[in-house]
């Protein structure tokens, strides 16, 4: 019986290499969930992203029906994939709100031009300040906000097609 | 032959300078004219992670995000902040993800709390050890 404890190290080292070869057979997911789920919206005001179109603050977003906030640029290429998809959901009444990450006003026009625009007004974050504000760590990102201004979901990636129905589905409930 | 490779290269490169056509932050780049402060920063991006990398600290990183962390770490710590301060500010928007000290909260206080309990434990079994020896020696004689 005494002898048996002398086998205690082995298993755990056992167990330990086990969960690392089961680990590895894991796919590893790297998105970073934001804390400010479920937190009222930091305070911001930005300037507009290029010429025509009107800035974002947070007085935008709070108050009346739930809004859309897409974290984009025009140098970011899943950027371009999700515009038919944010299309599909202004054309259901969602107002979408942008924030355009280290871009030039060129840019934005010409990205604009190229793959429409779904936005009622997109702000210009030049220092990714506000993107630190909202916990957000990569392009492109969407935050559902409700009414009150409080975040209610945070959408890391770009949105697909099979992704719009859940959208709509979360901005119903944050009436 | 030599062109075609040029042309080539070019267009790896690409992608990578699409991303860096917007300038960086004043002070992703830029040292804080106080010296100890800049100590103070240098120290804090060390144990900072890269948000898009992952692997790095924002101190080592290129990455224009790096750059813009960077310069919130310095701005901050012009601005009077303590670098725990700085550090809370990050945590409390990305999880203890953010960070490479570890800090004690409700996921992490097992990082702490296992040393102490395997010391407890060594210390515990080494007395009783101690212990059976006297009592042995003390038999003997």
């Amino acid at each position: 019986m005494n002898r048996l404890v002398y086998l205690i190290p082995l298993g755990v080292f056992a167990f330990i290499a086990g969960l690392g070869g089961y680990m590895l057979t894991q796919t590893k997911d790297e998105a970073i969930p934001s804390q400010m789920v479920e937190k009222p919206l930091p305070q911001f005001d930005l300037p507009p992203a290029t010429d025509g179109i009107k800035g974002v603050s947070r007085t935008d977003l709070i108050g009346g029906e739930p809004k859309l906030l897409n974290l984009w640029a025009s140098w970011c290429p899943p950027c371009i994939a999700e515009a038919p998809h944010l299309d599909t959901l202004k054309e259901a009444g969602v107002p979408i709100y942008g924030i355009a990450m280290r871009d030039t006003s060129e840019d934005v026009a010409a990205f604009l031009a190229n793959h429409g625009n779904p936005y009622v007004a997109i702000g210009h974050d030049e220092i990714s300040a506000i993107q630190f504000e909202l916990g957000s760590s990569g392009l492109p990102e969407t935050f559902v906000i409700d009414g009150d201004g409080v975040i209610r979901y945070q959408h890391i990636g770009d949105i697909r097609e099979e992704h719009v129905p859940m959208l709509l589905e979360l901005l119903e409930q944050a009436k | 032959m030599r062109a075609l490779l040029f042309a080539l290269f070019a267009l790896m490169a690409a992608p990578l300078a699409a991303q860096d056509k917007a300038p960086p932050a004043p002070y992703a780049n830029v040292q804080l004219e106080d010296a100890a402060l800049e100590a103070q920063a240098t120290d804090l991006m060390e144990t900072l992670r890269c948000l898009t990398c992952q692997s790095q600290s924002i101190a080592d990183s290129d990455a224009p995000i790096a750059g813009d962390m960077r310069h919130q770490v310095r701005v901050r710590l012009k601005a009077g902040q303590s670098p725990d301060e700085v550090r809370d500010w990050l945590v409390d928007r990305y999880g203890d993800y953010v960070t490479y000290t570890p800090q004690v909260s409700s996921t992490t206080w097992p990082l702490f709390a296992v040393p102490a309990l395997v010391i407890v434990l060594v210390l515990l079994v080494l007395w009783r050890r101690l212990r059976g020896r006297k009592v042995q020696e003390g038999g003997g004689q």
